[in-house]
């Protein structure tokens, strides 16, 4: 399965999803208008992997800022990887966020009581 | 006097305005205005909280007009009468107030009243949840939106969302929003 590479814009993230080494990562800034169009091949690659996933994926979430829209295509990427999980396969999620960046740190923690996937919060310590 | 939407912010001071701007709102003017504005915070060197909250807020009511502005009423001057907008972004104490205007179709007042009450009589808990409940249970429409940007600058700013209507004719009615972002 080819990996998906998307270089990052002032209002989308850059994405590098690799299903060879299971390590998927959303980075930057996710605020645009229409985010169901960003997101939509992000989904459709992610239910081929599903398929098949490797034994272990890890996630790496570091958004700088993102958008009421976008929060609801990045949860449709979360449920995409708890129905990995539940199919028994180890699923982690990072959740990157600037040390006193509460409102990230919360947002992170929306998602971690939404989805049953492990979660882990890292601060990033500037 | 015809009427124009800068009469719906009058008391505000749109001369030393850190963000003005009036007229069509794309995607483009948009980025312009967020980038403008993110100069401005870096310069005037705001704490990174109050710069984040202040971005996050300023995406959401820019975003607000450009999705749900209805279009500007019959005879009313605009060069695309689709997306038509205000934005005033001004500095408050230590703080900053961003203001959006546009215009609704009559027939959504008593709607939008109604929910922008509902957020104002809630508490930051309650905000919090009603938040989580729409992100994980309301379906997502074609454009991405759910109904979550008036709820998230509730929660950003926890402050009360400033709201006033201006009936323009029975048709169409003039719509302010104010929130204020306080230094955390």
């Amino acid at each position: 399965m080819e990996p998906i590479i998307i270089e990052g814009t002032p209002k989308t993230p850059s994405i590098k999803f690799d299903a060879r080494e299971g390590v998927f990562e959303i980075k930057g800034r996710s605020i645009p208008e229409n985010s169901v169009e960003f997101y939509k091949p992000l989904n459709e690659w992610l239910d081929q992997y599903m398929q098949g996933p490797l034994d272990k994926t890890v996630v790496n979430i570091r958004l700088e800022y993102f958008n009421t829209s976008s929060s609801k295509c990045i949860l449709d990427v979360f449920k995409r990887l708890e129905s990995i999980h539940r199919s028994k396969h180890d699923v982690e999620i990072n959740w990157f966020y600037e040390e006193d960046d509460e409102d990230m740190l919360e947002a992170g923690e929306d998602y971690d009581s939404i989805i049953k996937v492990p979660f882990k919060m890292v601060e990033i310590v500037e | 006097m015809s009427f124009d939407l800068e009469n719906l912010v009058s008391d505000l001071d749109i001369r030393g305005a850190v963000l003005y701007y009036k007229g069509n709102v794309d995607s483009d003017t948009i980025t312009k205005a967020l980038d403008l504005v993110e100069k401005k915070l870096f310069a005037t060197r705001e704490a990174p909280r109050l710069r984040k909250k202040v971005y996050n807020v300023l995406v959401e009511s820019l975003q607000n007009l450009y999705h749900h502005s209805d279009r500007v009423p019959r005879g009313y001057h605009a060069a695309r009468p689709d997306r038509f907008g205000m934005v005033v972004m001004e500095k408050i104490g230590r703080g900053y107030r961003i203001t959006t205007c546009n215009f609704v179709d009559a027939v959504r007042v008593k709607e939008l009243e109604e929910k922008l009450t509902r957020i104002n009589r809630s508490s930051p808990e309650e905000i919090k949840e009603q938040y989580k409940d729409i992100l994980n249970h309301q379906e997502i429409t074609a454009k991405g939106l759910g109904g979550l940007g008036l709820l998230d600058i509730a929660r950003k700013t926890g402050h009360r969302i400033d709201f006033r209507f201006k009936k323009y004719d029975n048709l169409n009615t003039a719509f302010r929003l104010s929130a204020v972002v306080a230094p955390v």
